[in-house]
């Protein structure tokens, strides 16, 4: 227990929420990071998925590749792009790292939630004489989309996890508070950037809970 | 005075045979270790989520703390795992195992109770009209009737379990992960890809193994013509 009162006085010194180590300029770092690779990772697989789940292609390559990713160490991807010539450029094999890991489940996440979509329905708004684009983005993307949700909401904790490791291969973001105290032989301090990154990750895991209780019926799949 | 010897080591190639040969007995230490900390945290897991599911099971009320719990913990990034760990168990290879337990939980639990209550109702009366207690009902129907459900759980826990143990080189026992740490600190390239192209050997490997226990736990299931 004397470890808890050592991180928690750790945490609420001043001195260790300000400056280029403060938990303050780390916690942006860490925000950012996921941020962007969260919009980035979004703009690469949700069209892919939506266009595929729409014609009815590809859905065992979408499911391989998130299995794929699931056995494929985040940790070995960091380090592996780190090493290539891509390294020498500041916090792109991060970036480069963090979106692969969070396409899959984006990936098959939208896939499922197309194919999913009533075929009855499918074949109604047919019949009415829409377009194929029509069709796409009128009728099959509002109903898939509580599933393309939980795909967001899955890749986003995924992103603050494993932004975490980007520590580990000498990048920035909160993880950096554990190695740092790891270097230092400083226990309170890895307890509490652990809580810190913990209490993130739970935050963040909150937020798109309440979103998704908040958003209108047909967003949660309700169609009570 | 000799010239330096023009090898792949020498250049640091990504791929290199002499960096397999001469390393072969840390490589083997490594995967064995690796191997070691997988079996055992997916073991203990399987040991501590079995009664769970179980009582999830049986009560009603039990069913939402135990899933809710155990989501909860699998948001928990790895690294901030590990080092909330520490101060209970000090630098040891306990810590990784005693994470990856709190990990292979959450997905198994969730599967062995959905692989519980998947049981048919008519099964279960059929078994109890046959004269069969409770316990025997459980170990005899029950559970082997959720032994697919809970396979897929445990190759899920298991393939991610090897990925997850890479992390542990934080605490100096992450198997291949401290061939991976080492490596990116010293910029040896070999180093790094062979270590890495083994983790995924090893998840592969052992996501097959499982399937071949599955299908010998199961014989009903290709009894069936499809």
């Amino acid at each position: 227990m004397k470890t808890f009162s050592d991180a928690w006085s750790w945490l609420t010194s001043a001195a260790h929420w300000s400056g280029e180590n403060g938990i303050g300029h780390r916690l942006t770092e860490h925000l950012w990071l996921t941020a962007l690779c969260l919009v980035l990772s979004c703009l690469v697989a949700l069209p892919v998925a939506l266009v595929l789940g729409h014609l009815g292609k590809g859905g065992p390559l979408a499911v391989n590749i998130s299995n794929v990713g699931r056995a494929v160490p985040t940790f070995a991807v960091l380090v592996l792009l780190l090493l290539t010539p891509l390294g020498t450029h500041g916090e792109w094999p991060t970036i480069i790292a963090l979106i692969l890991f969070a396409v899959p489940p984006l990936l098959t996440n939208a896939y499922v939630g197309m194919r999913e979509v009533d075929r009855d329905v499918v074949r109604a708004a047919r019949g009415m004489g829409m377009t194929g684009r029509q069709l796409l983005l009128r009728v099959e993307l509002p109903l898939a989309l509580p599933l393309i949700l939980t795909g967001v909401r899955i890749a986003a904790v995924q992103l603050v996890a494993t932004a975490t490791l980007a520590a580990l291969a000498g990048g920035g973001g909160l993880g950096r508070i554990i190695t740092a105290g790891f270097n230092l032989a400083s226990t309170p301090q890895v307890v509490a950037g652990a809580v810190l990154v913990a209490v993130f990750a739970l935050v963040v895991e909150g937020l798109f809970e309440a979103v998704q209780r908040l958003a209108p019926r047909w967003a949660r799949g309700g169609f009570g | 005075m000799t010239a330096p010897p023009d090898d792949c080591l020498a250049r640091n190639d990504w791929i290199c045979g002499a960096y397999l040969s001469s390393r072969r007995q840390i490589l083997w230490d490594a995967v064995l270790q690796h191997l070691q900390l997988t079996a055992a945290s997916v073991l203990l897991g399987l040991v501590i989520a079995v009664p769970l599911a179980v009582a999830a099971r049986r009560w009603r009320w039990a069913a939402g703390p135990a899933l809710g719990l155990t989501t909860v913990l699998y948001t928990i990034p790895s690294l901030a795992m590990f080092s909330l760990l520490l101060p209970v168990y000090g630098l040891s290879a306990s810590i990784v195992v005693a994470g990856l337990v709190l990990y292979s939980l959450t997905l198994l639990v969730r599967n062995i109770l959905a692989g519980l209550r998947a049981v048919p109702e008519d099964t279960r009366q059929a078994a109890r009209g046959m004269g069969y207690g409770p316990v025997r009902l459980l170990l005899a129907v029950e559970l082997p009737l959720a032994v697919p459900a809970a396979m897929a759980g445990l190759r899920i826990a298991t393939v991610s379990a090897v990925s997850l143990v890479t992390v542990g080189a934080i605490v100096g026992y992450g198997g291949l992960g401290n061939l991976i740490y080492s490596g990116m600190n010293t910029y040896f390239k070999a180093q790094v890809l062979t270590a890495s192209v083994l983790c995924v050997v090893i998840a592969v490997a052992a996501d097959l193994a499982l399937l071949g226990v599955q299908r010998l736990l199961t014989p009903w299931t290709r009894a069936v013509p499809s």
